[in-house]
């Protein structure tokens, strides 16, 4: 493992990106990063850039407005980069799965853009905050 | 003085102090997290981030200045990082020159540049408009942290030499130890403080408002090079508190010299965890009519003696 690969693992940075949802996982993912589930031990800390992201943590349905969005976001992180999907909406639609302004599945709309992209699900709605650090830290050591 | 030997001073000045700025990193972290009640990264975390930006692509934005936006990180570094060598050569040899004070202050002016120039080469309005606060934050800091500076030359007999400067200490007691020295470090500090882009006067880069400020469009090793620029001035910053106020790392020895870095970098710290950011037009005046008059008492207290 190349000591770049190691500080990857080490040192995830995390950029939100909401993609249409009720902000019940959005709230979750902020409650992730507050002093006490301490995820700064594991290197993880929120930054305000996607250019400056390793992990982007989506949520929402990825309505329609947004898809374009979503992938341009994609695109401006530099790889390698991993994508992690929170919340069952973001998974597969959860109970908004036939509505009229969904584009489709948040991992469709990446992969379109990069059919190698790196994905992790985490679902729940809303997934505990330990189990978003939890996916977080099975999806780095799988690297 | 043998060009070899000047350039192996250069770069093993420049790679300690990377690594004492990195571990100071991490002692800031660390400090911080203690104070929110939870553990905090481990000590090699600085030390991961830049393996791990040094790992990532770097993405030019197509608006952007291509070549100024690709080397304001590289200059911004080398000014910290000549900051550093002439320190270092001061304190451990008797490496110093008549001027090389000034020379200091001059070349710690070249990380905010970059800043601004960088911020200003992106060709993102974001990034543009942290540089212009940088500008204006540049315009508050700089005129207290020189008449700090020339309390201590005032106090020190008039050299303008750090050689001279650590002399004088070491003969007659470190300048922290009069009226117009503490007054004058406290400026310094709170300098420093806006300097290093720590809140309260971290308006550049603040997260909540403007995204990275003028750190926005940079990715991957140009991200790395401001990384380590800030990690160097954070270790500069202290050392050169230490040197002028508290007699350097030679007087009392280099114990005494790293307990005062500590206590220093800690003060740092301690400000920033307690303080709300502050507004650009309150730090204006907090810097213009707050300090520049405590600092010019100062340096009226130094002129008398005191």
């Amino acid at each position: 493992m190349s000591l770049t690969m190691w500080g990857l693992k080490k040192s995830p940075w995390v950029f939100h990106v909401n993609t249409g949802a009720c902000n019940n996982c959005d709230i979750e993912v902020v409650n992730l990063l507050t002093p006490r589930f301490d995820v700064e031990r594991f290197g993880i800390q929120l930054v305000g850039s996607p250019r400056h992201a390793d992990a982007l943590v989506v949520t929402g349905i990825c309505t329609r407005q947004c898809m374009p969005r979503l992938q341009e976001v994609y695109r401006q992180t530099p790889k390698p980069c991993v994508v992690f999907i929170i919340g069952v909406c973001a998974c597969t639609g959860g109970i908004f799965h036939d509505a009229y302004h969904r584009w489709g599945r948040v991992d469709d709309a990446i992969r379109e853009v990069d059919p190698n992209a790196i994905i992790a699900y985490v679902p729940g709605c809303p997934p505990k905050p330990e189990a978003m650090a939890l996916g977080v830290l099975k999806a780095l050591e799988m690297l | 003085m043998n060009i070899w030997l000047v350039i192996l001073t250069f770069v093993l000045a420049t790679l300690g102090t990377v690594v004492l700025g990195l571990l100071s990193k991490w002692v800031d972290r660390k400090v911080t997290a203690r104070i929110h009640w939870r553990v905090g990264p481990p000590w090699y975390q600085t030390f991961a981030d830049v393996l791990k930006l040094l790992g990532k692509e770097t993405i030019v934005p197509a608006t952007a200045q291509k070549w100024t936006f690709l080397s304001a990180p590289i200059i911004g570094f080398a000014g910290a990082a000549v900051a550093a060598s002439i320190l270092w050569g001061a304190n451990l040899t008797h490496a110093s020159f008549v001027g090389d004070l000034i020379v200091v202050v001059y070349v710690l002016t070249l990380p905010s540049l970059a800043i601004i120039v960088g911020g200003m080469a992106s060709g993102s309005p974001i990034a543009a408009l942290g540089a212009s606060r940088e500008m204006k934050l540049v315009f508050a800091f700089e005129l207290p942290m020189i008449l700090a500076l020339v309390t201590v030359i005032l106090k020190a007999q008039g050299t303008l030499a750090l050689d001279g400067i650590l002399d004088y200490q070491a003969s007659n007691g470190m300048f922290i130890g009069s009226v117009s020295g503490v007054i004058a470090f406290v400026v310094a500090v709170l300098s420093a403080q806006a300097k290093l882009g720590l809140v309260p006067f971290d308006i550049a880069e603040a997260e909540t408002e403007i995204i990275a400020g003028p750190f926005t469009e940079y990715s991957g090793p140009s991200l790395a090079v401001f990384y380590l620029m800030k990690a160097v001035l954070l270790a500069v910053l202290p050392i050169l508190l230490v040197t002028v106020f508290w007699g350097g790392f030679r007087g009392w020895g280099l114990l005494w010299g790293t307990l005062a870095y500590v206590l220093v970098l800690v003060l740092f710290v301690l400000i920033r965890n307690t303080n709300p950011r502050l507004r650009i037009d309150q730090a204006l005046k907090f810097f213009w009519f707050g300090l520049t008059p405590v600092s010019i008492l100062a340096v009226v207290l130094a002129g008398l003696g005191y």
